[in-house]
């Protein structure tokens, strides 16, 4: 315990390392923590509004354009919303590519967060850029990143037509198909990226940080039987199950005078979501090959260690690759199916994936003329955005227990923190809230 | 040693679909491009340096300007880039960005304790109508070919 009265200020403009912009203050006197604000710095664009009145069949592009990071987890999401309401069951092709196109984002994007954004506070360096291409380790990690993340995005341009905003997923289909022959060549640079996402995995495992939250939180998280992140039913670690067209009424908006984003709770409770809690709540889903490969890390969740969602995420790509392959190996042919033109009715659809944060939730009202009359969209980032605040007030206040830190030193482990959670901010700003009468 | 190409990358309001691309060009460029770039700013990438904005041969702007701020940091931005490339449709366009240009009044209504609020510009810009803009990469997310070009072009031209 140290002496004296300790007094710091931090202001932190804009985070480093995250998918948008992010800002925290931090007022510290006489050895306690007299404010601290996480806040969300994005400017709102004003989705929900700006969807208002737009033909239905233009609404899945637009809204991708709410996040160009997690970009066709809106899309799919969005296209799902639609079908819910036009009662349109998709093929089984369809799903089966939809899962593919799915995967690759999860390889990408996980890798992106895990080797360009975590992966420096592991080996203390500032950017995956200044990994010392002389250090035999560090230069097959700097290597490994923009290999892993280029099989995840050649699996996308395959199946979607592009990594961002994928112009080929369409309500009821795709505009155009992959060719079969150039999914069976991506196998080998899958079976080559495995391994490499295995030893990401035992880095992680033997880094040295625990943020494990003393305040009780409540994981959610949607659990399909094959893990596709696309279906299922929701979960709670409190042992609830709710229907998909039910979860809005769990979840209460909480207003963040400071931050241009939303916050949310389970029903009034502190709630996560992202890996962590779907590896806490679905890790006997995982593919059989990503079980075996990966059994004495698993033995890790559930977990209120939120450092572990770098592992989560790492198993994730594993399961996302091991279930690609099985899909590509399994395919016969890819057939040339005609889309229907949807027949407009007025209707409420709702769609819910899991996002690569997250559980992802949209909702459209759509008028007998084929135009929106409202949407709803609720994002993993704000329903983690308490929990992350509450996070870091835990960590910086164990950090005075111990002793006086360095401004730095606090920075440093904050960010650390943020990062693990991989918050999204341009997703969580992209609202307004909505009344729903 | 040949002196580095000093980049900057920018963001600006949008979704960030460029820097995601650009993120996936590195996977195959990398080892052409970090022999020769220096990353003076890229927030994605590293921290920001402490102080203000650093001289910089090229800066590459991504988003659409929504506030005051935004805009003096846009200037600033300017100053200390020889060369300044807008990336992709918000910064090229405003669009989809500036969506609440064209809302009608009940739209706007909606929106307007929030506007207030955090004191928004009245109407969303395009990096052109604040500064002088060198090279556009239009498209949402930017059209990888045109970005390639405007890329070789410098990268070649400073060396």
């Amino acid at each position: 315990m140290h002496q004296g009265n300790f007094n710091l200020d931090i202001s932190l403009e804009e985070i480093s390392k995250i998918e948008g912009a992010a800002s925290l203050d931090i007022k510290i006197r006489n050895n306690k923590i007299e404010d601290l604000k996480f806040a969300i710095a994005e400017w709102k664009r004003f989705y929900t509004q700006a969807i208002k009145n737009k033909p239905v069949m233009a609404i899945p592009q637009l809204v991708s354009r709410i996040c160009g990071t997690c970009s066709n987890a809106h899309l799919l999401t969005n296209i799902q919303a639609i079908e819910n309401a036009l009662n349109i069951t998709p093929s089984e092709q369809t799903v089966v590519l939809r899962k593919l196109l799915y995967y690759a984002l999860i390889i990408r994007d996980h890798a992106l967060h895990d080797y360009v954004f975590s992966l420096p506070d592991v080996f203390k360096k500032g950017s995956i850029l200044d990994f010392d291409e002389n250090d035999p380790i560090q230069h097959e990690l700097l290597h490994d990143t923009f290999e892993v993340k280029e099989v995840g995005n050649q699996l996308a341009i395959l199946t979607g037509g592009r990594s961002v905003h994928a112009p080929m997923p369409t309500i009821n289909g795709f505009l155009k198909l992959p060719k079969i022959e150039d999914l069976k060549k991506l196998l080998p640079t899958l079976q080559i990226i495995r391994p490499k996402v295995i030893k990401l995995i035992e880095i992680f495992a033997q880094a040295p940080f625990d943020y494990t939250l003393k305040a009780p939180v409540i994981d959610v998280a949607l659990v399909s039987k094959d893990f596709s992140f696309l279906d299922g039913i929701i979960k709670t670690s409190d042992g609830q199950t709710i229907e998909k067209k039910d979860f809005r009424q769990y979840l209460d908006r909480v207003v963040i005078p400071y931050s241009h984003a939303k916050g949310y709770t389970f029903k009034g409770k502190l709630m996560a979501v992202g890996a962590l809690p779907r590896l806490n709540l679905g890790k006997e889903y995982l593919h059989p090959k990503t079980k075996e490969s990966t059994a004495q890390y698993l033995k890790l969740f559930p977990s209120k260690n939120f450092y572990l969602n770098n592992i989560a995420q790492a198993i994730e790509i594993i399961h996302a690759i091991d279930h690609s392959t099985e899909i590509i190996e399994n395919l016969k042919e890819i057939k040339n199916e005609t889309l229907q033109r949807p027949t407009i009715v007025e209707s409420v659809g709702v769609g819910v994936i899991e996002a690569p944060r997250g559980t992802l939730y949209h909702k459209l009202e759509i008028g007998a003329n084929g135009l929106i009359k409202r949407g709803e969209i609720i994002v993993p980032t704000g329903q983690n955005q308490i929990v992350i605040e509450k996070g870091i007030f835990e960590l910086v206040d164990r950090m005075l227990e111990k002793g006086q830190p360095t401004k730095d030193e606090i920075i440093n482990e904050v960010e650390n923190f943020i990062r693990a959670f991989d918050p999204c901010m341009s997703c969580a700003s992209h609202f307004l809230k909505v009344n729903w009468q | 040693m040949t002196k580095k190409t000093r980049i900057g990358w920018f963001t600006f309001t949008c979704c960030e679909d460029s820097t995601i691309m650009f993120a996936e060009l590195l996977n195959i460029h990398y080892k052409d491009w970090l022999p020769k770039i220096e990353f003076v700013h890229a927030r994605v990438f590293r921290k920001e340096p402490k102080g203000d904005i650093q001289p910089m041969d090229i800066a590459f702007v991504e988003g659409a300007i929504m506030s005051d701020a935004q805009e003096v940091k846009l200037k600033k931005i300017r100053a200390q880039a020889k060369i300044l490339v807008a990336v992709g449709s918000c910064a090229v366009t405003g669009s989809p960005s500036n969506a609440r240009n064209f809302f009608n009044q009940e739209n706007i209504n909606e929106i307007k304790d929030i506007l207030e609020k955090f004191k928004y510009k009245e109407k969303v810009l395009k990096l052109a109508d604040v500064v002088k803009v060198d090279e556009v990469v239009p498209g949402c997310p930017m059209n990888e070919q045109i970005f390639l070009a405007v890329v070789n072009k410098y990268l070649n031209a400073s060396r």
